[in-house]
């Protein structure tokens, strides 16, 4: 009994402090289910509690914001399953380098993305191999690796809706993002 | 008139959602839907009568215990309207057979002083004649669902041989606007309550052994990160929060340690970690890409998804680390594997095609078979009596989530009304 007490208290507690979802039974019971006599007997027998344990909902609110950033693209584009950073985006990298390593407190995360086709985690592992590649340009263009972290958002975050090329291919991208 | 069968009862479930969604004031919970496709060659004819005095009872308990058995794919409900029962009254059996049943059960919902309700009921076997047994619970209007899923399970248990899965839970994600929630409902999707809410994404929820817990990866620091969560208490847990990023919590079957993929040495390998916290181990190493872990139900192995080979394939290694060893050798694209609870089936998403369905193995042979005729499904999680698979996918554009059993013959869906449903995972047997 003494866990239902606990679960009773604990729910109690719960209760107040304005939580946004109803808790609703708190088990009281533990007995097991009674079974009824047989037919034409007459169906006494006391009913047991079926409770169950609720949930409490936890809000996050707010994302966090981003900080200032400098002027000048901050994406580069990748082909249908590739990780490699096209020649055309080296511009992008080269300038995004000189603004990271002009000041060597700023703290840089390369934002992998990948299309919306396949599953949640393998593209988040597809991201992050994008993200890496971008560090990777970076740190050969003396970049100190300490000042860049690498994630991942897979698919969650696409930057254009749809399922036609043009919008697939403005989601395969890794985003060079300040905080 | 095997649709008419199989159809009739669904028009009397629309007409009961209509009436839960007018008497229901709570906040607004995704209503959900049971849409059955399909049918069985070995479905058990039952007819469910309704519970003598439900009417005047907040939960319709027959149309409940009816879709729950309907999902399951092993029964198909016969007509049961006409004939006034209660779990004191002897059926008369002839009137039943006539109509192709095999089981009849009957029951009665009765107010109690305290404002609970007393909820019994009696199956019946009516080609035996044999009363098969019957229970009482004594319920707050809160748990009425929950009595009806019970009820359920007794049914499937005695009919079948299996446990029913009826009183068990799934969690979810739901995409609404640029919100997103965690969710905990019944296993029919009904009852919804909301565990998380962020304005981030979240993915993989996964339940702990024990069904008090869910890890999952939050993007609200903006990157992947680990989290266990109490449901009861809604205490968080940070597990993994290292440098790159930390997805894919895979419980170990005693509770232990979750496996996760880390990048925090670059690329995305294996790790395991002490669910209490603690300094990672890796568990696998290789050049490529290894995620999605899951453990087998005896521990001593983790199925994973690599790209070592090329292609993403599934994969096993023994739990403690060691050499992997190949699973999926058909396709190009396999990934999120799921063991089932029996340890005999993996259920994956193997892409065919250009399209991605849930196809399931039996690991003893090798035998593949793909049970959807779907293009985009996705984190397939068996059901603890192995007997079903709850997968999501897209209709019309829209995010879904569906359960089938093995052989793909019964689906049914599980629809909200707001946003899209994604992320499905099915919790373990509760304690009653």
């Amino acid at each position: 009994m003494n866990r239902f007490l606990l679960a009773f208290f604990a729910s109690l507690l719960i209760a107040g402090c304005a939580s946004s979802v109803k808790l609703d039974s708190v088990p009281v019971e533990d007995r097991a289910v009674t079974t009824l006599p047989q037919a034409g007997a007459a169906a006494e027998g006391t009913g047991s509690g079926v409770g169950k344990g609720g949930v409490t909902s936890v809000d996050i609110g707010k994302s966090v914001p981003p900080a200032a950033v400098p002027a000048g693209p901050r994406v580069v584009y990748f082909d249908y399953d590739s990780y490699v950073v096209k020649p055309e985006f080296q511009s992008i990298i080269e300038a995004q380098s000189r603004f990271i390593k002009a000041d060597k407190g700023r703290k840089v995360v390369i934002e992998g993305h990948t299309d919306e086709r396949g599953g949640r985690e393998y593209n988040l592992a597809l991201g992050q191999k994008r993200a890496e590649a971008v560090r990777s340009a970076l740190g050969l263009l003396g970049v100190f690796d300490n000042q860049v972290e690498a994630v991942s958002f897979g698919k969650e975050k696409p930057a254009a809706q749809g399922m036609d090329e043009a919008a697939m291919a403005k989601n395969r991208r890794a985003e060079i993002s300040y905080r | 008139m095997i649709f008419h069968q199989l159809y009739r009862p669904l028009e009397a479930l629309r007409v009961f959602w209509l009436g839960l969604m007018l008497v229901t004031v709570a906040p607004v919970q995704a209503q959900f839907r049971v849409e059955v496709s399909g049918i069985g060659l070995n479905q058990l004819p039952i007819a469910v009568s309704a519970f003598r005095g439900e009417d005047s009872a907040p939960q319709k308990i027959a149309a409940i215990v009816q879709a729950d058995l309907e999902r399951s794919g092993q029964f198909r409900a016969v007509d049961s309207s006409g004939v006034a029962l209660d779990e004191l009254s002897r059926p008369d059996v002839t009137v039943w057979r006539q109509r192709g049943a095999d089981s009849l059960v009957s029951g009665s919902v009765t107010r109690l002083a305290d404002g609970r309700y007393d909820v019994r009921f009696r199956l019946w076997d009516v080609v035996r004649g044999q009363d098969l047994g019957g229970q009482s619970y004594a319920v707050t209007p809160a748990d009425l669902r929950l009595a009806a899923h019970r009820i359920a399970d007794f049914i499937y248990e005695k009919l079948t041989g299996d446990k029913g899965v009826f009183s068990t839970r799934i969690a979810y994600v739901t995409k609404a606007a640029q919100r997103y929630q965690l969710w905990v409902a019944d296993a029919d999707g009904e009852n919804s309550q909301s565990a998380l809410a962020s304005p981030e994404p979240i993915i993989s929820p996964a339940w702990s052994p024990n069904g008090s817990q869910l890890a999952y990866v939050s993007f609200e620091s903006r990157k992947p990160v680990v989290y266990t969560h109490d449901v009861v208490t809604g205490k968080r847990r940070l597990i993994a929060n290292f440098r790159g990023s930390n997805s894919a919590p895979a419980w170990s079957p005693d509770g232990r340690t979750l496996a996760v993929t880390l990048s925090r040495d670059g690329g995305s390998q294996l790790f395991a970690i002490d669910a209490a916290g603690g300094e990672p181990r890796r568990l696998a190493q290789s050049s490529g890409i290894d995620t999605e872990p899951a453990y087998s139900p005896d521990g001593k192995s983790i199925y994973f998804v690599s790209d070592r080979g090329g292609a993403p394939q599934i994969y096993k290694i023994p739990s403690l680390g060691g050499a992997a060893e190949r699973v999926t050798f058909t396709g190009s694209y396999n990934i999120s594997p799921a063991i089932s609870p029996d340890g005999r089936w993996l259920a994956y998403i193997s892409r065919v095609s250009g399209v991605f369905r849930l196809h399931v193995m039996e690991l003893a042979t090798g035998a593949v078979n793909a049970v959807s005729d779907t293009s985009a499904d996705e984190s397939p999680s068996f059901a603890p009596n192995s007997r079903l698979i709850v997968y999501a996918t897209q209709q019309q554009g829209r995010e879904v989530l569906m359960t089938t059993t093995l052989d793909g013959k019964i689906k049914a869906r599980l629809s909200g009304q707001s946003g899209n449903i994604r992320e499905p995972d099915w919790g373990p047997f509760q304690k009653q």
